[in-house]
């Protein structure tokens, strides 16, 4: 979204860009670790877990651009956007699970948790508040013009 | 809900992002207040009632 760059977002993105980072690490560490020396238990599920771990910083780095972004329109559309993100994941999880239950679709999530499904919601959500604010522009330039 | 701050800030020769400026927020949130997309919370409402020097019921209209 074209917001202008609040210290907010510029913490946002370098949060973001530090807990994706380390996701792609540990992500193919551990699917290399995995794959050629399976470590024992209970060492397997520490390690196991080491990937999920920056994808819950994601979540929090989300949740703290909505309690540091000064800017209260702004923040409506950051939450907006999270509620979408939620309905989305809720939506296709739900959806899934049924699928799976009168054994349509096989079981398992083949990777695809719901957190997958709530980053995937963050962009649907960026998408309609970009519309939103086109629209809005629009409007405001035609006023302007009349 | 409805207001006067497309009149209030053409009658001070303002653009958009003057009024945002000295509100300290957005041009977009300026814009989305204007067009009545967006209704202030009652600090931000007073905060544009101190800048055009009004009540804040002169530049807030009930709908």
């Amino acid at each position: 979204m074209a917001q202008p760059h609040s210290p907010a977002i510029r913490r946002y993105a370098r949060r973001l860009t530090l807990f994706m980072g380390s996701f792609m690490v540990l992500m193919l560490a551990m699917g290399w670790l995995f794959r050629h020396a399976p470590p024992p238990a209970p060492w397997n599920i520490a390690l196991a877990i080491l990937p999920a771990l920056p994808v819950l910083g994601v979540v929090w780095t989300v949740m703290r651009l909505l309690v540091e972004e000064q800017d209260e329109f702004w923040r409506m559309l950051f939450v907006r956007q999270a509620l979408i993100a939620t309905g989305f994941c809720l939506g296709v999880t739900t959806i899934w699970d049924f699928l799976q239950n009168f054994d349509v679709l096989p079981a398992g999530h083949h990777g695809f948790g719901a957190a997958f499904f709530w980053f995937m919601g963050l962009g649907v959500g960026a998408i309609w508040n970009g519309f939103e604010l086109r629209r809005m522009e629009q409007n405001a330039a035609a006023d302007e013009a009349s | 809900m409805n207001n006067r701050l497309r009149v209030l800030r053409a009658e001070k020769g303002w653009s958009q992002q003057d009024l945002a400026d000295r509100l300290e927020v957005s041009r977009q949130s300026v814009n989305a207040i204007e067009t009545g997309k967006y209704d202030p919370s009652l600090p931000l409402a007073f905060r544009l009632a101190d800048v055009f020097g009004l009540p804040i019921e002169s530049i807030f209209l009930r709908d």
